[in-house]
């Protein structure tokens, strides 16, 4: 047993299951990030978590107590939502007070702590102000400070950082990281942004259509995606998937794929990759940055492969060129040095890591290797 | 499409000639003219009331009084002839205030309360609810008069003034839920879900969170019911006593009692009376309850 378990959760509103059979064992210190597009049910398993939303089968345990039934104030959370939701009506310190407040904190106690939080947070010129009066950073700092305050044993964050603009939620989601490695406290934390979720987690459960397609650190999420929902959502760009046939050359499995001029190339895979499946037709998948200019090819792969491949179009993005070419009727993007001279038009060598790629069954999305 | 467009430049012209503008003046003398309209009953009332019978019965009505005095409003007040005694209206007005405020306020508290149920709370059936109370609203008072007497009765609530207070938060409540229903609606239920999580309760929650931010609805709601509820004479004159009577019904009296000559001027002292208390509460919070209706409006 875990610190906050998760177990054979299901929610459904009448007939619609939006939330199917889900396991998850979090441990105590762990940030896990709930990750999907909208409607996947990480919201909706997060207010499970918090008591919000009833569990319509299965149980939740925080600390090996089941959360069934239990009120959300007598489950020692704290949530931040995605509105922040501070009461428009008290200060800053009163809306950092009600909770202890309410669960019969004795005030020179409360004074103690929420000076402790606002040090922490560096809100404490902000206390008597009303909410009203502050800037969506702040509002953010004070809506966690009210958290923290708290003392919970799981915090809640619902898509905390997305009311926030593109520069203060880079900022804000250091500081949330940092704030996790100082405290050590246990985080589940629901979010749409794949790259929030690979930056902040210990463990990142990947949801889609009710169902976690994938848990895993956010190092297995990436590299070994379980199947093509997680592999095109994590990443970006996304991982370039497009078909392929598994044939022979020489004894050794490789990849047939159809390039953009009609002609066909042979990838072999990397050594002890796909073997027996000869004649077999997979979607293969393979990231922007395992597929580079010649020179930028991983020195340490032994499985790198050239091609040359008409360009369609170049993106240079100032740190690097993404060049894309067609296979088999797919954009394949790849990641190249910034001052490469590729230009639109033209056949130039793209070289395939192929220690990195990953193949897909087409019906079913499931990984095969 | 030529004449779509000469009619667009003839319509365009007159902003142009800005220093002088015909159609401005006629707009503007319209208004004044319906200003005058309107405020003229006022005018007659207030100097009627301010001079002595002899100069109304001269056929001075929109002449400024020769001679001021304020013995009429002293005798609306205390003294004139109500039905069979001569009190004046004081006690009714008493009886108005004793009537309209718990009214006004458990109306309110009750409709706020409703509408934080029914928006934040919801339960199965909870539109339904809110559609019967809204056709509650507009069910017409007289079919209703017949049953109500019998349930004021049977309460031992008839003809006084707790049974006029229950009549008039029965059909205060569709209206009050009403605005409180549409208020809350865009009040963030987030913010709801965090005070749970805070620990708070149901009471706690309205009363900490909801009702703090609630103040333009709480005046419009206040001025409506207020406005409605002193105002009524339906009411008022069915399901009261003599000593229960709310002002309206004492005013009517005071018109239709006068022994020999008909004191206009203290019938017009009177009115204004009667009319004071809204004037006010408007006056006071007339700014809030534009500004609450808008609120309501747009958000909800």
């Amino acid at each position: 047993m875990g610190f906050l378990d998760i177990n054979k959760a299901t929610k459904a509103y009448g007939a619609v299951q939006v939330l199917h059979e889900t396991n998850i064992s979090v441990e105590e210190g762990e940030f896990l990030v709930l990750v999907g597009p909208s409607g996947c049910g990480k919201s909706t398993l997060l207010n499970m978590i918090a008591g919000l939303e009833d569990i319509t089968t299965g149980e939740i345990a925080i600390r090996d107590r089941s959360m069934n039934g239990v009120k959300p104030a007598d489950r020692n959370i704290a949530m931040v939502f995605q509105s922040y939701a501070l009461y428009p009506n008290m200060t800053v310190k009163g809306n950092i007070s009600f909770g202890m407040e309410m669960h019969g904190i004795a005030k020179a106690e409360r004074e103690k702590r929420i000076s402790q939080v606002a040090d922490l947070l560096q809100i404490t010129h902000l206390l008597d102000r009303k909410p009203g009066q502050l800037s969506g950073g702040q509002r953010q700092r004070v809506a966690m400070g009210r958290a923290l305050v708290r003392e919970p044993d799981v915090f809640l964050f619902d898509e905390p950082l997305s009311n926030l603009d593109a520069k203060l939620r880079v900022d804000m989601r250091t500081e949330i990281k940092k704030l996790h490695q100082k405290l050590g406290t246990t985080i589940v934390y629901v979010t749409h942004d794949q790259i929030e979720a690979l930056t902040l987690s210990t463990r990142i459960a990947v949801m889609f259509g009710g169902y976690v397609q994938q848990l895993g650190t956010p190092k297995e999420i990436y590299d070994n995606p379980a199947n093509m929902f997680v592999a095109g959502f994590m990443g970006s760009p996304s991982m370039n998937l497009f078909p392929a046939k598994v044939v022979s050359a020489n004894g050794v499995p490789a990849a047939e794929v159809r390039l953009a001029d009609g002609n066909a190339a042979m990838i072999p895979f990397a050594s002890g990759r796909m073997n027996g499946n000869d004649g077999r037709d997979i979607i293969l998948g393979i990231r922007p940055e395992a597929i580079t200019d010649r020179d930028g090819a991983d020195r340490n792969s032994d499985a790198v492969h050239i091609v040359d491949m008409p360009v369609e179009v170049t993106e240079p993005a100032g740190s690097d060129t993404f060049v894309v070419s067609q296979i088999g009727g797919k954009d394949v993007t790849g990641r190249f040095r910034a001052d490469v001279a590729v230009n639109a038009g033209q056949r130039f060598p793209f070289a395939f890591n192929m220690e990195k790629a990953v193949a897909f069954d087409p019906q079913s999305e499931q990984r095969i290797a | 499409m030529t004449a779509i467009s000469e009619n667009t430049a003839a319509a365009a012209e007159p902003r142009r000639a800005s220093a002088f503008n015909p159609a401005r003046v006629v707009l503007y003398a319209l208004l004044a003219l319906f200003c005058i309209y309107y405020l003229l009953p006022l005018y007659v009332m207030v100097v009627n009331s301010l001079k002595p019978l002899s100069e109304i019965t001269a056929g001075g009505m929109m002449a400024l009084p020769g001679d001021w005095t304020i013995a009429p409003w002293q005798s609306a007040w205390s003294s004139a002839q109500v039905g069979v005694e001569a009190t004046g209206l004081r006690p009714y007005f008493v009886n108005s205030i004793l009537m309209v405020v718990p009214a006004v306020a458990l109306s309110t508290i009750l409709g706020a309360l409703n509408g934080y149920v029914l928006t934040k709370w919801p339960f199965r059936g909870a539109s339904i609810l809110f559609g019967l109370l809204l056709f509650g609203c507009f069910i017409p008072f007289q079919m209703v008069l017949i049953p109500m007497a019998r349930m004021l009765g049977l309460m031992g609530l008839a003809g006084s003034v707790p049974g006029l207070i229950f009549v008039h938060l029965v059909y205060g409540i569709g209206f009050s839920t009403l605005y409180f229903r549409n208020y809350y609606a865009a009040f963030p239920t987030e913010l709801v879900r965090a005070a749970q999580i805070d620990g708070a309760g149901f009471f706690t929650i309205f009363w900490r969170i909801l009702l703090p931010s609630s103040g333009p609805i709480a005046v419009v709601c206040i001025i409506w019911q207020f406005t409605n509820i002193w105002n009524d004479f339906l009411f008022g004159a069915s399901f009261s006593d003599f000593d229960s009577q709310p002002m309206t019904v004492a005013l009517n009296n005071l018109v239709q009692s006068s022994t020999g000559v008909k004191e206009y001027n203290v019938h017009f002292a009177g009115a204004i009376m009667a009319a004071l208390p809204t004037l006010l509460v408007y006056i006071v919070a007339g700014r809030f309850f534009v500004r609450g209706l808008m609120a309501g409006s747009v958000k909800g």
